[in-house]
């Protein structure tokens, strides 16, 4: 087997809220076919941490991001760099279900097409349903495809943002929380494609709850104030940490 | 077991429905009939306006029937009345008003809420709100004092030159009005004898920009309207894109959108329903208003082929006549107010149910 590659480098990521410094220079890799979960207690940077992977931090007002992320060899920081681009190839999957509302299921899942420009209704219609297949939506949608995206329900809703996403193909999918507002059921389910995806698809994963990064991911980083303790196979992280920190955290004794 | 279902069936009337109590106390009863009363109250009051002026219309109902309504002379004198001048009077200066103010107003308002930084966002809007506050009598004044001189100099002749009757611009806004409304004028000439001929229409929709420069006009009312609506219709759609949850405008960046694309799908296709409203709000205060429009249109009770040109709204004709009017001419100018009336109720009621079908969508 060959040495996978790291499609992500992120380096010294410090990022501001105005005067707050919520990242302290974290470094990660992130592999191909890979879940990578962050773990943390709240406020601890890595929702922040996720956003600055595919630039979307710095469109809050007043925030600032310094360091570099190399995506597949290139700066997605450097000036040249146009974010648009960058977004284009790193999807990302929301806390909240945010289906477009005013949009039918169809259009919903087609946007990121038609901003590429893509308008040639059958090849939309194609991608539009291998997109709802992947995210295992397509047999209860099918035959509503033209009803409002926001009139489903939040586990669906939630399959549909990922389908919109998908649809799209981005080498990343960043994930922040995406199971935190879904019923058990729902969770099973996105936890299910998760795993899925990895045979495609780079995962990065904020979540909150430990047995979900146990379940689905293959390495796992943990965070405490703006910084990352520790980054490791999943399997050891949580049953033999190197740092006491993570430690406590992973035995509930904080957090 | 049993005995516990059938405690709980007791609840439960026939069709399966819980039978509550309600409002057990007297301060409940009384406070639901106060607000029933102010509900109905309403409804009555306009019921009772429309009946009102359905009297004092009527003499001229009887005379001249629907065809008032449609007909495009206003004679004192000889006692000959027609309201089309008029109808075209608003609806031309509010259609006018719609157009300027309309896209500026969206573009204010998505600056306020998209792009601007929080405080100036906060005084530029309060200004705007300003602005809906100022009396119309001082936005007639304004008019008359400074923009009718300004377009009269300035706008108008400019407008005269690059789109007037002799200019290429005016003969192709000619060909194509003409074009579009033939199809009206066709289905007219089969019912009238009288119905304009495309070389008529041609000479009518080429002079939309004619001269001469008169300062006041229809042109002068709508733009004096537009800024009248602009608070309106700007506070009313900002309040709109505000409701926009941030995470729609992320879902739309996060795909790979620019700036503007993020606003256009996330933004303005979900507020369509609520922007119409606005605009129609907008629409019903250029409609009604009165003063402002009195002051700027130059009260000429004809449909001129030009824009430019001065005109009467269906409020400014009430305004200047209803004072020395008697008997028919009285009558006249309420059947006038009755159409306004008619005409606003319908465009509300149209804007509902758009706004209420794109709701269910």
């Amino acid at each position: 087997m060959s040495e996978p590659k790291a499609l992500l480098k992120i380096r010294d990521i410090n990022a501001w809220f105005g005067d707050k410094h919520v990242l302290k220079g974290p470094s990660l890799d992130a592999f191909e076919n890979e879940v990578l979960a962050l773990i943390g207690p709240s406020g601890c940077g890595k929702s922040t941490f996720i956003r600055t992977i595919n630039r979307l931090h710095e469109e809050v007002p007043g925030a600032r991001v310094s360091g570099t992320i190399e995506f597949d060899g290139e700066n997605i920081y450097d000036p040249g760099v146009d974010v648009v681009n960058v977004r284009k190839k790193i999807g990302m999957v929301f806390q909240k279900p945010n289906p477009f509302p005013g949009m039918s299921i169809f259009d919903n899942v087609s946007a990121g097409l038609r901003l590429q420009g893509i308008r040639r209704r059958s090849k939309l219609a194609e991608i539009v349903e291998s997109s709802l297949k992947k995210a295992a939506l397509w047999d209860e949608v099918k035959d509503q495809l033209n009803k409002p995206g926001v009139g489903l329900s939040g586990g669906q809703q939630q399959r549909l943002c990922l389908a919109r996403t998908l649809a799209v193909d981005p080498p990343v999918i960043l994930m922040d929380e995406p199971t935190s507002a879904l019923d058990p059921i729902s969770t099973a389910k996105i936890e299910e494609l998760i795993m899925e995806l990895k045979a495609d698809y780079t995962v990065v994963i904020v979540t909150h709850n430990m047995q979900q990064a146990a379940r689905i991911s293959n390495k796992t980083a943990f965070f405490l104030l703006g910084e990352v303790i520790e980054h490791d196979k999943t399997s050891r992280l949580f049953t033999n940490p190197s740092d006491k920190r993570t430690e406590e955290y992973i035995t509930g004794r904080f957090g | 077991m049993n005995q516990a279902l059938n405690g709980l069936r007791s609840l439960f009337t026939k069709d399966n429905t819980i039978r509550v109590p309600r409002d057990t106390h007297l301060s409940d009863r009384l406070f639901k009939y106060a607000l029933r009363f102010n509900a109905w109250l309403i409804l009555a009051m306009l019921l009772a306006m429309f009946l009102f002026l359905l009297e004092l219309s009527w003499p001229t109902l009887r005379e001249f029937g629907f065809s008032f309504f449609i007909k495009n002379t206003w004679n004192p004198p000889l006692d000959e009345y027609g309201a089309l001048a008029f109808i075209y009077g608003t609806l031309g200066t509010s259609f006018i008003a719609l157009l300027l103010s309309v896209p500026f107003s969206l573009g204010v308002a998505l600056f306020l809420t998209e792009l601007a930084p929080k405080s100036i966002a906060k005084i530029v809007g309060f200004f705007v709100e300003m602005l809906a506050a100022i009396p119309s009598v001082i936005y007639g004044l304004w008019g008359i004092f400074i923009l009718a001189p300004i377009m009269q100099k300035t706008v108008q002749p400019t407008l005269i030159g690059l789109l007037g009757p002799e200019t290429l611009s005016g003969k192709i806004i000619g060909s194509l009005f003409t074009a579009l409304f033939y199809p009206v004028a066709f289905v007219y000439s089969l019912v009238a004898e009288n119905a304009a001929s495309i070389d008529a229409m041609f000479d009518h929709f080429k002079n939309t920009f004619g001269g001469p420069a008169f300062g006041v006009g229809m042109l002068s009312a709508g733009i004096i309207l537009s800024i009248m609506i602009t608070p309106t219709i700007t506070s009313i759609t900002r309040e709109v894109f505000l409701t926009i949850p941030k995470g729609n405008r992320e879902a739309a960046l996060g795909l790979g959108a620019t700036r503007w694309e993020a606003i256009r799908i996330s933004v303005l296709k979900a507020s369509r329903p609520g922007v119409i409203g606005a605009v129609i709000l907008g629409l019903g205060r250029a409609l009604g208003e009165t003063m402002a429009v009195t002051m700027v249109i130059g009260n000429r009770n004809e449909i001129d082929s030009s824009i430019l040109a001065p005109a009467q709204s269906m409020a400014s004709v009430i305004a200047n006549e209803y004072p020395e009017a008697f008997d028919l001419q009285l009558s006249s100018l309420a059947a006038v107010g009755l159409a306004l009336f008619i005409i606003s109720l319908l465009i509300n009621t149209a804007a509902r149910l758009i706004v209420w079908s794109m709701d269910r969508r």
